[in-house]
């Protein structure tokens, strides 16, 4: 039940947002309303949601479309729980951040942003491959005039761009959801079994591969994290690109053990080149949100490392790496928004010295850095270092790459605050007034804070992501392959 | 006294209630003043309809076995039936929208056409012989070469109807000419008859049945015989095009249905490929050519090819699923469809000529309602999920997956991929300006145009009916089933 509240309080809130013709403030105090009582109702659920257990909770379940086996099956196990967690939180944020900035066509904008957050979290919770790829289809809509209608000057190629390479994987993985499913009877998850053929494997993978993105499949990043209005970059690379993950996690590695076997060379190649590729090219950007994005396609690089590494600390690593990750770029984003609307533009060119005078800028930035470096003692270490060491059991080599790499982020990450906050270009924006204010802090320190509370406590999300032998039921057979 | 057959009535009156109604709009066009003609044609056609449709859903309700009627001349069952209710739905949407046409002359002939053509139509989806199917056919056909050309002051509509003529009779032709084979070697004319009668592959007899499929494709508007389409669909009063595009559809494609399984089930080696191949090239010529069109009329025709593809793909499954995913598509693609070239007209009453890609920039800004109707659809017709357009997709490739023929689903899937191209352009163009407007194409002068309600309610129809059949699918995949089961599959 509370599933599917989570689902529909967004799409509800979405939905009176559009209709009721309100002035622009009221209808962006609603609509962060709706965004806050989501956050309330998530963790609420979780004072009532049992870690340890090994069942699926707030299930719910309807007859829907019967001739082919689909239903609306929903419900939450640990790690899903967090995905869910992280986007209500980022949801909330993006909200307030639009509210902040005052973003024009108030109903149709508010209205959007909740159907995205709908999707999502229906994204996360869905216990039928159908009404996965329902929720993971419907989540385009809005996002492809978020970006085309509120984004930068190239708007237009960053959303057609995304949008026919996120259909394309999507579609093959619709006729791989097709031929699995109808061979299989029913789109249940749980009553799925498995498969070997490869070449519906590498459907599912294509989707995913797109969504995260890895190497090959990356060629609409650039354009929409830079175009796409800052709030809905942090989505975008926050919490959109985690739907990956769920799927690898949730229905890739349990439901194609042969193939996972047979091609996990090949994909964890894959995942290492976009990491060091991923690392280098931030490295290189001209401008904030550049280095950001390109550090949240090598993220999600290393995320794929462990998730198929396919063992116990992999797997931990990759829930908590995918959560920190969610907050760390989410904020980064919203940051750069907030430096793009000082400065005129995100360019280091024009940036510079910022950290005069503006110590709580100065003092985020910096934080935000040091959770993108992984510096010892902060949750993208712990995300980072378990994902490392599960790896290591597949071969040192990746481990070694994966290692190179966090010297890599270190680069980036250090040139990106330096950039910002230290050097002093010519022309630059260091004697423009403005320090981060409260209401902008109000958005950020929350996203912080979680951040602080999982360095101190990693295991909050490790230790509860997997309980006992859920999923690791279909490890075990993994590792007893040879 | 001479013997005369039983006559079932019942099976009749969807048919015979548009008919009248047909009469009636004729008599009136004569008779009632002209200030008061528009709103009795479309009082009497609306009525015609839902009348029609009430009829349907009797006839629907009370044939749970399909009966042959008057020596296999037609036959009354779930599937004519429940074919003649949404037949009835498009009639009615379509005569909603026609309201605002601005039509001055001709106002009761062309209604009494719309009526007479969807009597034919209503007619034909029953029709189980080669002699009233061909009747039927033309039938309905020649009312709409005629509503083609009724706008006798635009050359467009003048040619689109010459067009129409010449090629559909041509097409027609082809279907005689295969009728004739049929009979030649069978000597029969009833579809189960048919069945029967043959025993070997006769030549003859085969190439006949190539030439009914061909001529029948014809009027799906499947490539290669869509040349007309994109050229008829484009000169044809708009409110007549969502007529064709909508109800011929349905009406050419569950007559194939019906004769290609009833008649031909010993052929079906033979037609189920002839029918993948006719798929496969509408599902690339109609994607491909729509890419390239400017005019929103021409791309939907192209589009409308690309849907003769893939509710092809649902006949090609030869299969109890696949009756049933090409019933239940038809029910969101004819409402997507109808709703879309409503937008369409609606958009052409006010700029007052025809509708460019370009023509729709900021519509959806400007008029919230249309922008959203015109989003839906667009969305439906890409197969996207929360419409019904999604799971008719879906239905349609898992039922042809089911019958083995996987390559089937992925081209169908890459063609959904290309689609995409167009159809979000439309999104796009409704929401996301360019920023720059040529210069002589700003038109709007003179305020808004005077809200149409009729039109409105139309395409809140198609809404309701694009994602209600998202959300209730099974009830429909239900009614679909049933009928499905009057066809020996």
């Amino acid at each position: 039940m509370l599933t599917t509240l989570l689902i529909v309080v967004p799409l509800v809130a979405a939905l009176v947002v559009w209709v009721l013709p309100l002035s622009a403030e009221s209808t962006a105090g609603l609509a962060l309303l709706g965004a806050l009582a989501e956050v309330g109702l998530w963790v609420g659920g979780a004072r009532n949601f049992d870690f340890s257990s090994q069942e699926q909770q707030y299930s719910a379940s309807r007859e829907w479309f019967s001739d082919l086996g689909i239903s609306y099956s929903v419900g939450l196990y640990g790690f899903q729980y967090w995905l869910v967690g992280l986007t209500v939180v980022v949801g909330a944020a993006a909200v307030g951040y639009a509210m902040w900035v005052g973003r024009d066509r108030p109903r149709a904008y508010y209205g959007l942003v909740l159907f995205l957050v709908g999707s999502l979290v229906g994204v996360f919770s869905s216990q039928d491959l159908l009404l996965f790829y329902v929720f993971f289809e419907a989540m385009l809509i809005p996002i492809y005039v978020l970006v085309g209608v509120w984004g930068g000057p190239r708007r237009v190629q960053a959303t057609v761009t995304f949008v026919l390479y996120t259909m394309t994987g999507s579609l093959l993985m619709l006729a791989s959801i097709i031929a699995f499913g109808i061979s299989q009877g029913t789109f249940e998850l749980a009553d799925l079994g498995t498969s070997s053929n490869d070449w519906i494997f590498l459907g599912f993978l294509a989707a995913f591969f797109v969504k995260a993105p890895l190497l090959p499949f990356h060629g609409w990043l650039r354009l929409a994290y830079t175009e796409a209005p800052p709030e809905i970059a942090a989505i975008l690379s926050g919490v959109v690109s985690k739907a990956a993950v769920f799927g690898l996690v949730w229905i890739v590695l349990p439901h194609f053990p042969e193939p996972v076997d047979d091609l996990r060379g090949l994909v964890l190649v894959l995942a290492a080149a976009t990491l060091v590729y991923g690392s280098l090219l931030a490295f290189r950007q001209p401008d904030i949100r550049g280095v950001v994005a390109y550090s949240s396609m090598a993220q999600m690089g290393l995320i794929v490392l462990g998730i198929f590494s396919v063992n116990d600390l992999g797997l931990d690593g990759a829930i908590l790496h995918s959560v920190n990750h969610g907050l760390v770029s989410a904020g980064f984003f919203l940051l750069a928004g907030m430096i793009e609307t000082r400065a005129g533009s995100g360019e280091f060119a024009r940036l510079g010295g910022l950290a005069k005078g503006r110590p709580a800028l100065a003092t985020v930035v910096l934080i935000l850095g040091m959770f993108t470096l992984a510096v010892p003692g902060s949750s993208n270490f712990a995300g980072e270092f378990a994902i490392l060491a599960g790896v290591f059991q597949r071969g040192w080599g990746y481990a070694a790459v994966g290692a190179a790499a966090i010297v890599l982020a270190a680069m980036y990450a250090l040139r990106l605050i330096s950039a910002i906050l230290h050097d002093r270009r010519a022309g630059g924006s260091a004697s423009e007034p403005g320090d981060l204010v409260g209401g902008e802090l109000a958005l950020v320190l929350p996203l912080v804070a979680i951040l602080a509370v999982l360095s101190a406590w990693p295991a909050l999300v490790t230790e509860r992501s997997f309980p006992l032998d859920q999923p690791r039921s279909f490890i075990a057979g993994q590792e007893q392959a040879p | 006294m001479i013997e005369t057959p039983h006559v079932d009535w019942l099976a009749l009156s969807p048919t015979l209630a548009l008919l009248g109604a047909s009469a009636i709009a004729l008599l009136g066009a004569v008779t009632v003043p002209r200030a008061a003609l528009r709103v009795f044609s479309v009082a009497v056609t609306g009525v015609g309809f839902v009348v029609s449709g009430v009829f349907a859903g009797v006839v629907f309700d009370r044939s749970p076995d399909p009966t042959v009627l008057l020596s296999e001349s037609m036959t009354r069952d779930q599937l004519g039936a429940l074919a003649a209710i949404v037949l009835a739905g498009i009639g009615l949407v379509v005569v909603l929208v026609s309201w605002g046409d601005g039509r001055k002359d001709h106002v009761g002939e062309y209604y009494a056409l719309l009526a007479a053509s969807g009597a034919g139509m209503v007619f034909i989806v029953s029709a189980s012989s080669l002699m009233t199917m061909f009747l039927a056919l033309e039938w309905f056909s020649i009312a709409l070469y005629v509503l083609c050309a009724l706008d006798t002051h635009r050359r467009e509509s003048l040619e689109a109807g010459l067009k129409y003529l010449i090629i559909g009779s041509f097409g027609s032709g082809v279907l005689l000419f295969g009728c004739a084979l049929v009979y030649g070697s069978t000597g029969e004319l009833g579809f189960s008859a048919i069945r029967e009668a043959t025993g070997a592959d006769d030549p003859l007899f085969v190439t006949g049945m190539a030439m009914i499929l061909a001529g029948l494709a014809f009027k799906v508007s499947a490539a290669p015989f869509h040349m007309w389409t994109p050229d008829v669909y484009q000169g044809a009063p708009t409110s007549v095009t969502a007529f064709m595009a909508g109800a011929t559809k349905v009406a050419a494609l569950v007559l194939t249905l019906r004769i290609l399984v009833t008649a031909f089930p010993e052929q079906a080696e033979i037609w189920t490929v002839a029918v993948a191949v006719l798929a496969v090239a509408s599902l690339a010529i109609g994607n491909l050519a729509a890419i390239a069109q400017r005019d929103v009329k021409r791309m939907l025709a192209y589009s409308s090819v690309s849907h003769a593809g893939f509710l092809l793909i649902a006949i090609a499954a030869n299969s109890d699923d696949g009756a049933t995913s090409l019933l239940y598509y038809l029910i969101p693609y004819a409402a997507a469809t109808v709703g879309a070239f409503a937008i369409v007209a609606s958009r052409e009453r006010e700029l007052g000529r025809p509708v460019s890609i370009a023509a729709l920039e900021g519509l959806g800004w400007e008029r919230p309602f249309i922008g959203v109707g015109l989003w839906v659809f667009m969305l439906s017709l890409a197969g996207f999920p929360l419409t019904g357009g999604f799971l008719g997709k879906l239905f349609v490739f898992s039922a042809i997956y089911e019958a083995g023929w996987w390559w089937l689903v992925v081209l169908g899937v890459l063609a959904t991929a290309l689609s995409l191209a167009y159809y979000l352009n439309i999104v796009r163009a409704l929401y996301m300006r360019s920023g720059e407007v040529a210069s002589g194409t700003v038109v709007a002068a003179g305020g808004s145009p005077p809200r149409d309600l009729l039109l409105d309610g139309a395409v809140a129809a198609g809404i309701v009916v694009t994602v209600g059949s998202f959300f209730f699918v099974q009830p429909l995949v239900d009614l679909a089933r049933d009928a499905a089961a009057s066809l020996p599959l």
